[in-house]
């Protein structure tokens, strides 16, 4: 792998947003508008609920993280359909470019993508509501490493999709999370869930990211097993990815289909 | 010397046989023109040479060495511009350019840029953005994209549709000069004629999957007692299957 010609890609992305006001304040916007409706219904609970001291912290926390979880994601497959709406698909392909410089180039600009709308949004939130996602201490950093994995991982089943089958499956790539969400226990404990359904959740990362944010906010302390087998789930499910995605670029070379991608 | 050879090339999708087992080789220094009428199978062939397409059987050769699909080395000395593939419209010319020639790991990139601008007059629309330019300088740009690596192969899709005639004498009065200039071999589809006559140094008829003649143009012209391309071409296409 280059990491030169991998920027080159990086490097596509990063002028494009530069050149666009409605592409950063986009970025930023979302997620902002997120944190302050959750911030006001967490607000609401912590005057009507006496179910936890810092609901408001737990609820927000929780928004912050899953927004920045669903930006990695959308972010990955937002720069591959860039490519494929202005037509320029073709030329990548026909670059010496490697799938793994793709995947790289990919991977690292969703997350200054998706770092752009957070950092913001988490600062709003300080000072508006007092709440910040910097208390989750050290185990942060943890927290968002594996959710940016699940991002990616989810960012790339979506990407491998729009190669094997075409911009048609760009309605996937929107609806992705929203599929994923209930299962991910982002606002509850996994106990809430169905018991059948609880294996399932237990099966996906987010369940034990947001088990155990709730945990360092509420009980003030840190279970490291929770981190350790979501970043565990992570790798397999990120590996899987991978290999989908060597294997739908494969098909679609059988098929022919990458030839028409643009079209 | 042969820079592109290729041997009993074959791509079936599903029940469709779209290139049926065809033969050709492309020397250096030599344009080499694909001409056939819509799905005769001449993009699934440019596909096949660029490695967006698995043949189902047979060989591509390049500079000797066969192609291997998952080794994309043999595309640092390959290029490709078409009409119909385009660049980031939001970048600018430069930026696009800038892009392009990171990824094939250009040396010297700033003296290779200001080179392709001035030999494409690209400079009065440099700063402009990509998709406010008009058909005839998209297409340089284009152009200049496929030459920033300096390829020893240039594959060509209509490299001259849509444009006004004056573009379009520039482009292939620029084709004419680089490739003697660089000494480097073309594959040209396309669909006009006059292009075709005027550029190639060889053509290869193509129908239905197969190639169905080839030969120099005036001899093919002659051949077939016509006056020009054009009519070869029609009546190629129009007779009935008898190869």
């Amino acid at each position: 792998m280059n990491i030169k010609r991998s920027s080159s890609l990086m490097l596509r992305h990063f002028y494009l947003i530069r050149s666009s006001f409605p592409r950063i304040f986009d970025l930023i916007y979302w997620p902002t508008v997120q944190i302050i409706l959750w911030g006001f219904v967490s607000k609401f609970f912590t005057m009507y609920s006496d179910y936890f001291n810092n609901v408001a912290g737990v609820i927000l926390s929780a928004a912050i993280l899953y927004d920045f979880l669903f930006r990695s994601s959308i972010s990955y497959n937002m720069l591959f359909l860039e490519e494929i709406w202005s037509r320029n698909i073709i030329n990548l392909f026909v670059s010496p470019l490697r799938i793994s410089e793709i995947i790289f180039a990919l991977t690292s600009s969703a997350l200054i993508r998706t770092m752009i709308g957070l950092v913001p949004a988490a600062l709003i939130a300080i000072p508006l509501f007092g709440i910040s996602i910097f208390e989750l201490g050290i185990p942060l950093i943890l927290l968002l490493f594996s959710l940016y994995l699940f991002g990616v991982t989810l960012g790339l089943l979506v990407t491998a999709g729009l190669v094997r089958f075409g911009p048609s499956f760009e309605n996937v790539a929107w609806a992705s999370l929203f599929f994923i969400a209930p299962l991910g226990c982002i606002y509850y404990p996994v106990e809430i869930l169905p018991s059948w359904v609880q294996p399932i959740a237990l099966g996906l990362p987010l369940a034990h990211i947001f088990e155990e944010t709730r945990n360092i906010l509420v009980n003030q302390s840190v279970n490291f097993t929770n981190i350790y087998y979501a970043i565990f789930l992570n790798l397999i499910y990120l590996t899987i990815a991978i290999s989908i995605f060597y294997k739908s670029f494969a098909s679609a070379k059988r098929n022919g289909s990458l030839i028409n991608i643009g079209e | 010397m042969n820079i592109i050879e290729v041997k009993n090339l074959e791509k079936k999708f599903k029940t469709i046989d779209a290139v049926k087992k065809i033969n050709f080789t492309i020397n250096q220094n030599q344009t080499l023109a694909l001409l056939g009428p819509n799905g005769c199978g001449k993009t699934t062939t440019i596909g096949m040479l660029l490695g967006l397409i698995t043949p189902t059987s047979g060989q591509i050769f390049i500079n000797e060495q066969e192609l291997n699909y998952k080794d994309h080395q043999f595309l640092n000395i390959m290029n490709f511009a078409s009409p119909y593939v385009e660049l980031p419209k939001k970048l600018t010319v430069l930026e696009n350019l800038k892009i392009y020639g990171r990824m094939y790991l250009i040396k010297n990139l700033k003296e290779k840029v200001e080179q392709l601008i001035e030999d494409l007059n690209l400079k009065t629309f440099l700063n402009k953005k990509t998709g406010e330019l008009s058909s005839g300088q998209k297409n340089r740009v284009s152009l200049a994209k496929s030459l920033i690596n300096d390829p020893k192969i240039l594959l060509l899709d209509e490299p001259t549709a849509s444009l006004d005639p004056d573009t379009g004498d520039y482009v292939r009065s620029y084709l004419e000069k680089y490739k003697k200039d660089k000494d480097i071999s073309i594959l040209l589809a396309s669909h006009n004629m006059s292009e075709v006559t005027r550029l190639s140094d060889y053509v290869l008829m193509m129908k239905e999957g197969q190639i169905i003649d080839h030969g120099k143009a005036n001899d093919l012209i002659n051949k077939h007692g016509r006056e020009n391309l054009e009519q070869v071409f029609l009546k190629l296409v129009r007779e009935k299957n008898e190869y």
